[in-house]
């Protein structure tokens, strides 16, 4: 463990702003990217029922 | 074989990548939580870049992917062209938002890397520049496919793209061998001591196959979509439960 503390953690040993700025967006991303298919999903089971079923 | 011929009909690969799908999920959450801990508290401090190599974890794994990504999209476009079969360009036009998400990270994340370490943000080096042209082409081939209006077309131009770009895979890989460039060569992280190496590469690898298990699973969700958007007008599709619950 090379970490002395939480603020030691996020500062990253003066890296901080480059290896949260990466982690942060490959984050935030990713979690992005699943919820846009689902709500994809979502719009085209609408259009399915409401062109075809109803 | 029969099998594989078996579930490459829309009908009947819904329901099975259904239930796919939630398993990958939980396989990228596992593999990702233990690859972050890897990348946090077990690997060490880097002697020369200290903290900041830490990045590593996320753009080599990143970077694979999106070569990956553009590889199997190239498999699945020449069994779509030879055999003509409708889940060929589906899958192919599944992955690749995914494929363009990596590239970008893979760029992002150099380029944060690149300023602490080298003191750009960008250079024109050749591993950065085929890797930012292998971003154009995810992006050429989702352009491409939505200018066209019949799916079948757009799957067959598609495929034709994403068959004659993937020749820039190789070069994106070979390219820190073939010229002389800023970026470090494949083998720079594997060099250091013995323990070092190890942990760095099993952080790597954990990672990797994390986005792996991410990719199968955001891939076959938007497969299955692509599958209920071009096929809603048949019987199987009005069949499903999932659309009988939404109506």
């Amino acid at each position: 463990m090379q970490w002395q503390s939480i603020s030691d953690f996020f500062a990253m040993g003066g890296y901080g702003l480059y290896v949260w700025g990466s982690f942060g967006v490959c984050a935030v991303t990713m979690i992005a990217e699943p919820l846009l298919a689902n709500h994809r999903r979502k719009q085209a089971l609408k259009d399915i029922r409401n062109n075809y079923l109803l | 074989m029969i099998n594989l011929f078996k579930y490459s009909a829309p009908s009947t690969f819904y329901p099975l990548a259904g239930k796919l799908v939630p398993i990958f999920w939980t396989l990228a959450a596992i593999l990702g939580a233990i690859g972050l801990y890897i990348s946090f508290f077990v690997a060490p401090t880097d002697a020369q870049q200290g903290q900041g190599y830490r990045i590593i974890f996320i753009h080599v794994p990143a970077s694979w992917m999106s070569m990956f990504i553009y590889c199997i999209m190239a498999f699945w476009s020449l069994l779509g062209l030879t055999f003509n079969t409708r889940l060929s360009g589906m899958m192919t036009s599944a992955l690749a938002p995914t494929g363009a998400l990596f590239a970008f990270l893979s760029l992002w994340t150099g380029a944060l890397w690149g300023k602490p370490m080298w003191g750009a943000w960008w250079v024109w080096d050749a591993r950065l520049t085929s890797e930012l042209i292998l971003f154009f082409l995810y992006i050429g081939f989702i352009a491409l496919q939505a200018a066209i209006d019949d799916p079948r077309r757009a799957d067959r131009a598609g495929a034709l793209l994403s068959l004659v770009g993937v020749v820039n895979v190789p070069i994106i890989y070979f390219s820190v061998k073939w010229w002389n460039t800023l970026h470090q060569g494949a083998s720079v992280s594997l060099t250091k001591s013995p323990s070092m190496a190890s942990t760095m590469l099993w952080g790597m690898l954990v990672m990797a196959l994390a986005f792996w298990a991410y990719t199968i699973a955001v891939a076959l969700m938007r497969a299955r979509t692509i599958m209920l958007e071009r096929e809603g007008n048949t019987e199987w599709v009005h069949h499903l439960p999932d659309v009988k619950e939404a109506a």
